[in-house]
């Protein structure tokens, strides 16, 4: 069996009850004992902070106060109200950015309520009595959802309760998007991702299509020839480069593959890891990537962001979360070259300054061995097809969430407007399916 | 440091606080144990004649709770001692024999005839105890046969009762009241016309706390029926705090010692009765749901004011607040508040808003980035904003100096004027005719 200390890029770094333990629920559940008194905490504000700092305005004070009041079931419904995918972004998002850091008791204790933990003790309950919602009337409208992800989950189940026909085109050979495929296997165990799929589907009326790629086995104009509307959410499917030489090295990657194949896989100890590994980008990404490289028995981890801690875009919370897992994080520094006979075996970076132009480098080198690299410095869209604006790689929608063809929606990350987060995917969704909802209302009127 | 030791009508303690009449106090072990842990008295659960009462063999006690269950009630539906009475004289001749400069006074509850309270008082002559509390104030249970409230809410039984204590009696007795009444006043003055020496109250508030929503039954729940029980513990504080005040300052009742009790569960509370006219204070509650431990808080909390203000004495705090006591009738018309909220202090939660803009006055205002100030032309300080912030002096009451003018109401704010002569008042303008 290989340890920690097995040179190169190795399996079965760790005992199988520690990897099983390194890998379970990350924050656990709340009991019911402990949702009571976390509750309690919630001082129902008016027009709350925690609902404005959410992208998908869930009534927080009212599904909390619900939750104390012993009604979980009501609670989880003030939640899907607002976002379908409550459970998964229970345990998701980043909440010290967003409600929880908005919270008032942040502002009079620096311990805000534990919303998310909450809203997962409300959707958790909830979800195993089955979906909730029914449909309305056949509408015999048809909608064609690109990318079951987030933003398409949503709004294909808001468009299914209105009464439409929807089809859902994804890539990939799974539903779920980032939820089954990037992120951290701690942040969702016990197969949540597909279960919350599945629970979602199961409003009837959706059909998902799975290996069907956009530009590949499906066209834009086909789909708009062909359905009522069409709502893209494919995401950002390109990686950036490192712009470094020597990026072809083998045991170069980018991290969104790495912790791809660490969800799909059958069993962890077969998943291979470096005993060195370096990890360059400083995002939610990045630190997902470098965690669970530590977690799977690697010896050495060294995240490396070009600017500054605070311009990291991954929270505090999840820098916290990376150091304690004993993960180093290196700033103002960028890659330069990798270096290997084939294999990765060092990577060199510049230190950087901040100056009046930009970034740029000091002249002062350092360098890291590494068995792996793994690339987490953003994604970008890929394959946008003809005819439809773009600004800054996303794909122009206006506060309705059209593009500049019509009869074509978006949202999720391959759009404009919020942050990259599954939570601003959902509203996205959301927001476009009533939208559609009222376009073909008001032409069938 | 100050002095705590009271003088509650001839019975000394160390302390002013002594558990009440209750289930802490119904046997030798629980007394013994609350002595060690420093109560400076006990009334001893209430004897009563032989054969003893029986209790449920269910769940005697009901719960309110506030948040994060905490106790804000009790309620009971336990009668009075379930043991022989031979056996309770026993115990409390030897422990008070070993606890000396403790209080140690038993409550009493008989038929409503001069022959049982005759025999009562004559079986615990020789326990070396302090005195007697009269308990006329169950609700439950023994009303029902003719005692406890049932002659507590009759002026003329408590007069009665008292009388034969009195007369068959040297120990100093303590009549204890029930709040189950429209009006406190007459039962004390039956006391004192009675010959007691002391009142104490509030005994327990007719109550029930909760019905089971599966099984339909009031809780607590025997057998799926329920009974009501009597109510103690922080809840019932308000109505004790202004029946010990009324009694205070009746001019009926003037001077007569009043025991103090209902909700006592910080020093705060004890010092509160103090002030109001109360000689001491009686706990229950706290102790059920803390242990004994407590009281060392009461004892440091209460010392430590009473040193910060220069009270040398427990007798010296007595009453203190009562003459503040009024009849709204002689508030003052032309003190002007306005609430200030403190911005440095202030978390956003935006409760004082909801509260003032859903159910007063519409008198505080909210900008986009939350920032909630009090429209002074608008605010007629009701001090809901006060009560609802999560925040202490977050929120503070701030008077408009004579002279000045309200811009509420434009008046300039004058010297002091009450209802009794103010214009709209009918009886007031017939006065002036």
């Amino acid at each position: 069996m290989s340890s920690h200390r097995t040179p190169g890029i190795a399996a079965g770094r760790l005992p199988d009850q520690t990897l099983a333990q390194n890998f379970a629920d990350y924050p656990p559940p709340l009991d019911a004992h402990e949702a009571a008194v976390a509750a309690d905490r919630c001082y129902f504000c008016h027009d709350a902070p925690c609902i404005t700092a959410c992208p998908t305005e869930i009534d927080i004070p009212m599904f909390i106060r619900q939750i104390s009041t012993g009604t979980a079931d009501a609670a989880a419904m003030t939640i899907w109200d607002q976002n379908i995918l409550g459970g998964m972004c229970a345990r998701v998002c980043p909440v010290e950015q967003l409600c929880e850091g908005a919270c008032v008791r942040e502002a009079a204790e620096g311990k805000p309520v534990e919303i998310g933990r909450l809203q997962r003790y409300a959707t958790d309950h909830a979800m195993d009595r089955g979906q909730p919602y029914t449909r309305a009337a056949p509408t015999g409208h048809r909608i064609a959802v690109v990318g079951a992800g987030p933003s398409g989950l949503a709004a294909a189940h808001r468009l299914a309760r209105h009464g439409h026909d929807v089809t859902i085109f994804d890539a990939r050979p799974k539903a779920g998007g980032l939820n089954e495929y990037g992120i951290a296997t701690y942040k969702t165990t016990q197969d949540f991702a597909r279960r919350e799929v599945e629970w979602l589907l199961d409003i009837g009326g959706i059909t998902v299509e799975a290996g069907k790629a956009l530009g590949r086995d499906i066209s834009l104009d086909g789909l708009r020839a062909d359905f009522d509307a069409v709502f893209l959410g494919m995401g950002l499917a390109g990686v950036n480069a490192l712009r470094a030489s020597g990026e072809a090295h083998e045991g170069v990657m980018d991290a969104v593959d790495f912790i791809a194949a660490l969800r799909q896989a059958p069993d962890r100890a077969q998943v291979a890891i470096g005993r060195d590994v370096v990890v360059i980008g400083g995002g939610m990404t990045a630190v997902d990537a470098a965690v669970q490289a530590r977690l799977l028995g690697a010896e050495n981890v060294t995240m490396v962001y070009r600017r500054s801690r605070d311009r990291m875009s991954a929270s505090q919370h999840e820098q916290d979360h990376a150091t304690t897992t004993g993960v180093k994080i290196i700033t103002n520094a960028m890659p330069k070259a990798v270096h290997g006979n084939g294999q990765v075996s060092e990577i060199e970076f510049e230190y950087t300054a901040e100056g009046p132009d930009g970034l740029r480098g000091t002249g002062e080198t350092f360098s890291l061995r590494a068995d792996q690299v793994f690339k987490a410095i953003g994604q970008m869209i890929e394959g946008v097809p003809e005819g439809l604006r773009l600004e800054g790689g996303k794909i122009v929608v206006d506060d309705n969430r059209r593009t500049s063809l019509p009869g074509v929606w978006a949202g999720g990350d391959c759009a404009t407007g919020g942050e990259d987060l599954t939570v601003t995917a959902v509203a996205h969704g959301r927001d476009a399916a009533e939208d559609i909802h009222r376009m073909l209302a008001a032409r069938a009127g | 440091m100050a002095n705590l030791a009271t003088d509650f009508i001839g019975i000394r303690s160390p302390n002013p606080f002594w558990l009440a009449s209750a289930p802490p106090t119904d046997k030798e072990y629980n007394v013994r144990r609350a002595y060690e842990a420093g109560w400076g008295g006990v009334v001893w659960k209430t004897l009563g004649t032989d054969p003893p009462v029986v209790n449920v063999n269910g769940p005697r006690y009901g719960v309110m709770y506030a948040g994060d269950r905490q106790v804000m009630a009790l309620n009971n539906i336990e009668l009075i001692t379930d043991r022989p009475l031979d056996v309770n004289l026993r115990e409390i001749k030897a422990v008070k024999r070993d606890w000396p400069d403790r209080a140690l006074v038993i409550s009493l509850m008989v038929p409503c005839d001069e022959e049982s309270w005759k025999e009562i008082l004559h079986r615990i002559e020789d326990t070396g105890a302090d005195g007697v509390e009269l308990n006329f104030g169950c609700p439950h249970g023994m009303a029902e046969r003719g005692m406890g409230s049932a002659v507590g809410q009759v002026p003329e039984y408590i007069e009665m009762v008292t009388r034969w204590v009195k007369q068959h009696s040297r120990m100093p007795c303590i009549v204890k009241l029930t709040p189950n009444v429209t009006d406190i006043r007459p039962a004390a003055e039956a006391a004192r016309r009675g010959g007691a020496d002391a009142v104490s109250l509030i005994n327990t508030v007719n109550s029930i706390t909760g019905v089971n929503l599966d099984t339909f039954s009031p809780e607590p729940s025997i057998d799926g029926k329920g009974t009501h029980g009597g109510l103690c513990g922080p809840a019932v504080k308000p109505i004790a705090l202004h029946m010990v005040a009324e009694i205070a300052r009746n001019p009926a009742t003037v001077g007569l010692p009043i025991s103090g009790i209902g909700g006592v569960t910080t020093w705060r509370d004890a010092a509160e009765f103090l002030a109001l006219g109360a000689g001491n204070v009686q706990a229950c509650t706290v102790a059920m749901t803390y242990g004994f431990k407590v009281v060392q808080e009461l004892i440091s909390g209460l010392s430590q004011y009473l040193d910060e203000k220069g009270i040398d004495s427990v007798g010296d705090l007595v009453g203190r607040a009562t003459p503040n006591v009024t009849d709204w009738q002689y508030l003052n018309l032309n003190y002007v508040t306005k609430a200030v909220i403190d911005q440095d202090l202030c978390i956003k939660c935006g409760r004082c808003y909801a509260a003032c803009e859903d159910t007063s006055h519409q008198a505080i205002s909210m900008s986009a980035d939350r920032v909630f100030e009090v429209m002074d032309d608008e605010c007629v300080a009701c001090n809901i904003c006060v009560n609802v912030c999560p925040v202490e002096d977050c929120i503070t009451m701030v008077e408009l100096e004579k002279g000045t003018v309200d811009p509420r109401t434009g008046l300039v704010v004058g010297d002091y004027a009450n209802w009794t002569t103010h214009p709209n008042n009918p009886s007031a303008r017939e006065a002036a005719e």
